[in-house]
């Protein structure tokens, strides 16, 4: 079955993910602020934001991506996710 | 008998620890048959090992591209037959953990090696319930297992030289860290957190400081990554109080007594992380 998935560009990404961080931790965020150095979110948090990532933007982390530098700031993940969609569409 | 590989493992009981056992040993590679008495228990810790595995991979704690091994749940524990070795990971109740010992222990091969994940109960006390107490060793995970690499290590005065042997031989495929201790009630980390983890309670049931005000000063002023309620919630205030009494009926000290406010929250289900709340509120019920 093919499905088709939007596109979303890197801002649209950026919001998305600030949203569901900033929701979970009531506060606002840099992009670039590491995540986990600031103590602000533990080690379940980051694995329920790879779940969210996954569903939102029909990816799959796995092998050396399911990694927490991937998750450290709004940046990385925003360039994990741009690669791993770009590399489910073949560009 | 010499040092044996252990390519079977055994976890009897699918609880927060077994399960969490599972995870560690499955992400290591090895194959695991995990034991309850109940179906619906033993899907949701499929559930929970999956997910325990990809949470210990995204911490770089397993390996992110080796082959995971073999998960099989069941409720007999028959299918240990097979075990190299075998951990129970059941409540610490000292019935429960007998009745569930004789059967394992009825069950394996001569030569098992039989493992208890006691918090508090001796491992002597605990070789009585087998029938071959030199194989039965205590080895004291924290939790979660798949995350924290050392662990207690409890020879009791019968365990023999082989299960020793099979015991750094399990360890090496967990890749954990063993530290051997004395044996005795509580071992050294149950008779020391437990008691700091009731006085704790007490200290918030006597109104003279908040949890979070507890803690922070633990972590705040002695460095600790959490403070002793916070550790509470994780471990389950449930086998707080169950680990407080097994060392309060064994060192007759009244110190061990589970305060009010413990015995209170789980007479109300809130059980820490396990069921979303305990000390604090941890939104949905965590595995």
């Amino acid at each position: 079955m093919t499905t088709s998935t939007p596109q979303h560009t890197n801002s649209e990404i950026e919001q998305h993910v600030l949203r569901f961080i900033e929701q979970h931790t009531k506060k606002s965020w840099d992009v670039d602020t590491d995540l986990f150095a600031s103590g602000a979110v533990s080690s379940m948090f980051a694995l329920q934001l790879v779940m969210a990532l996954e569903k939102t933007f029909d990816i799959s982390v796995a092998g050396d991506d399911l990694k927490l530098d991937n998750f450290r700031t709004v940046t990385a993940m925003v360039a994990l996710v741009r690669r791993l969609r770009d590399e489910d569409s073949g560009e | 008998m010499s040092e044996q590989a252990i390519t079977r493992l055994g976890v009897v009981g699918a609880g927060t620890m077994g399960t969490a056992l599972a995870t560690l040993a499955v992400g290591r590679g090895l194959p695991v048959v995990l034991v309850d008495v109940d179906d619906a228990v033993l899907d949701r810790a499929r559930d929970n090992v999956a997910q325990q595995l990809r949470l210990a991979q995204l911490m770089g704690r397993l390996p992110r591209t080796a082959r995971a091994g073999e998960l099989v749940t069941t409720t007999s524990v028959d299918a240990l037959a097979d075990a190299d070795a075998v951990i129970e990971a059941v409540t610490e109740l000292p019935e429960v953990k007998a009745k569930v010992l004789a059967e394992v222990s009825a069950a394996v091969r001569p030569g098992t090696l039989l493992v208890t994940n006691t918090s508090a109960i001796p491992v002597d006390e605990q070789a009585d319930w087998t029938a071959r107490p030199e194989e039965l060793v205590g080895i004291h995970f924290m939790n979660p297992p798949y995350l924290i690499r050392t662990v207690e290590v409890i020879h009791g005065p019968r365990t023999g030289q082989a299960a020793r042997d099979r015991t750094d031989a399990l360890l090496a495929v967990l890749d954990c860290e063993g530290v051997v201790v004395g044996d005795g009630p509580g071992f050294v980390i149950n008779r020391i957190l437990q008691r700091m983890i009731n006085e704790a309670a007490r200290i918030v049931e006597e109104g003279r400081a908040t949890p979070e005000a507890v803690d922070a000063v633990f972590q705040g002023c002695l460095g600790h990554r959490t403070g002793p309620l916070a550790t509470a919630d994780l471990i389950g205030l449930d086998n707080v109080v169950d680990s407080l009494r097994v060392l309060r009926e064994r060192t007759g000290d009244l110190g061990y007594e589970p305060c009010d406010l413990l015995v209170a929250k789980v007479a109300a289900g809130d059980h820490g992380r396990k069921t979303g709340r305990g000390f604090y509120e941890h939104g949905e019920a965590q595995s």
